[in-house]
């Protein structure tokens, strides 16, 4: 153990490449002044600077526009666009109730858990598939790890209505072709022609597509964390707007009990 | 698609006149609002919410002196920090509360730590109860604390402080306080925890302490980490209505060095000399 706390060097300071908001004067982003050298850009395209310090070309943007666009659902039936909803219903903030939802969506079968596990099973078959080798090995190890493949298969459906409206956009786009994207279909290709029958959702395509663009899979899992959030406004404003606490209400006789029977309090 | 939720925790008797309205509760079998209500202790329905049947005396009397433990980290504390930093700008009481929960969650000093080393401990049921320290620090070295790919990764062995030089006389105290209440694991800590610390290299921490508390109450790591979050909830609550109450002035905003700033870079352009 040293002798002098490693914290002191960090006390009463903090030390960002980041950058700074000198209240009243500027602020810089990233190295750059946000009101001068940054102003006119895209909201999207500052967003994924400031995850990854890279800007990105018309066509990237807009395919990164469209992965959030293609599944904003307003259906309050949906897990995490339930929390919004059931938020609005008990009249709570509108602010708390996105949040909630939107902390929600980093889930083990959907969002955020599988766009990071997605992206790093892409970039593994990638390397992969680039050195010649066959992607059996590398499908049955992640199988073998995690009893599915992130990216392929669905929780409650077999297709993705998504899949088809993006890859129209990426082959306008000229992003079609990338190696991630063709890896992830070469990988869809092999669980068709094995005994797999998965097929590739939503969550294998976008972390290739970003991939393709030089995402690491966090820098991917971190793009993603809004993709969800147009949906969920509509969600929290319907059950707003509907009188207080009528959004999938439950009955009494909605729980179905299987615990232990009728018992007195004994106190210990 | 159904519309019943399945729970082995919880029924509702019905008004006979509106099935929406509840006649009576039951938790666990046990009646809450006509039986336990006035009889139980807070510890009692809180172990009821998550376990079978009720707690033994010991038992109870472990989690409640736990929670004492647990219940203010004080404001140095990052979750706390983070609840601060809701109530002095006035943020909503909820906002306060998920800051506490989203940055104690983590795994250093938060609740994935906790589960983490709750994890180490079940794994390490195998060993003997008299196992050697050594043979401790190297199943716990190696073991690998399972993860979600969204958790970043740890880099310390859980339940110890990496940035910690000696270990807090508050850990210290908590250890003795809640082995004296019995369980095998804090006995074990207790008995071996300074050559614990040298095996390892780091102190021990509040978060190895919890973890072992937690495990010796039987609770499973997933259980563990979600009473970690609960039980530090109240010292986040009180700090964050006590700095909403103050002044922001009086708030520590601290000092910040740019070290990527364009205002250097175009004082640092060279200049021309005159021709």
């Amino acid at each position: 153990m040293t002798k002098t706390s490693p914290l002191e060097q960090h006390a009463g300071l903090l030390r960002s490449r980041m950058g700074g908001a000198f209240v009243g004067e500027r602020a810089v982003f990233r190295g750059h002044d946000l009101h001068a050298d940054l102003a006119d850009m895209d909201w999207l395209a500052l967003y994924v600077f400031g995850i990854t310090g890279q800007r990105y070309t018309p066509a990237q943007l807009k395919v990164l526009h469209a992965i959030w666009v293609y599944t904003s659902y307003p259906d309050a039936r949906i897990w995490n666009n339930r929390v919004a909803a059931l938020a609005g219903s008990a009249r709570s903030s509108g602010n708390l109730g996105v949040a909630a939802a939107l902390a929600v969506s980093e889930a083990e079968i959907y969002g955020r858990g599988i766009d990071i596990r997605a992206a790093s099973f892409i970039q593994r078959a990638q390397q992969v598939r680039a050195s010649g080798a066959s992607l059996d090995d590398c499908i049955r190890d992640e199988l073998k790890q995690h009893r599915a493949i992130a990216g392929y298969g669905r929780p409650i459906a077999a297709g993705d209505e998504r899949i088809v409206p993006m890859m129209q956009l990426i082959e306008q786009q000229g992003l079609a072709d990338g190696a991630h994207v063709q890896t992830a279909l070469a990988v869809e290709q092999h669980l068709q022609a094995g005994r797999w029958r998965l097929r590739m959702n939503y969550a294998a395509l976008t972390a290739a597509l970003t991939s393709d663009m030089g995402f690491t899979p966090r820098q991917h899992y971190q793009y993603g964390f809004p993709a969800f959030l147009a949906g969920m406004q509509p969600c929290y404003i319907e059950a707003s707007a509907k009188p207080a606490g009528t959004l999938l209400p439950l009955a009494c006789d909605n729980l179905s009990y299987d615990g232990p029977a009728p018992r007195r309090w004994q106190a210990a | 698609m159904t519309a019943t939720i399945r729970t082995r925790i919880w029924q509702e008797e019905p008004e006979p006149a509106d099935r929406f309205a509840t006649r009576a509760a039951r938790c666990r079998g046990y009646d809450v609002y006509g039986d336990l209500l006035g009889q139980a202790r807070w510890v009692d329905m809180l172990w009821l919410l998550f376990r079978q049947d009720a707690p033994t005396r010991e038992q109870a009397s472990l989690l409640e002196a736990l929670a004492v433990a647990l219940a203010n980290p004080g404001p140095r504390d990052a979750a706390v920090h983070a609840a601060m930093c809701a109530g002095v700008g006035g943020s909503p009481a909820a906002a306060a509360l998920m800051a506490a929960l989203a940055v104690g969650a983590g795994r250093h000093g938060g609740a994935q730590e906790v589960m983490a080393a709750m994890t180490c401990w079940a794994q390490l049921e195998a060993l003997s109860a008299d196992v050697s320290v050594q043979a401790w620090v190297e199943a716990w070295s190696a073991m690998a604390a399972p993860s979600l790919a969204i958790w970043p990764d740890a880099d310390h062995a859980p339940g110890f402080e990496p940035n910690g030089v000696v270990t807090p006389g508050v850990v210290c105290d908590a250890l003795a306080r809640l082995a004296a209440l019995g369980g095998p694991r804090l006995a074990w800590l207790a008995a071996h925890r300074t050559a614990v610390e040298a095996a390892v290299g780091l102190p021990l921490a509040m978060s190895g302490v919890a973890a072992a508390a937690l495990a010796d109450l039987g609770f499973s790591p997933e259980q563990g980490e979600m009473l970690h979050l609960l039980l530090r909830l109240p010292g986040a609550a009180a700090h964050a209505l006590e700095q909403r109450a103050g002044s922001y002035k009086e708030f520590p905003f601290f000092a910040l060095e740019l070290q990527d700033d364009p205002r250097d870079a175009l004082l640092n352009v060279p200049v021309k000399e005159a021709a």
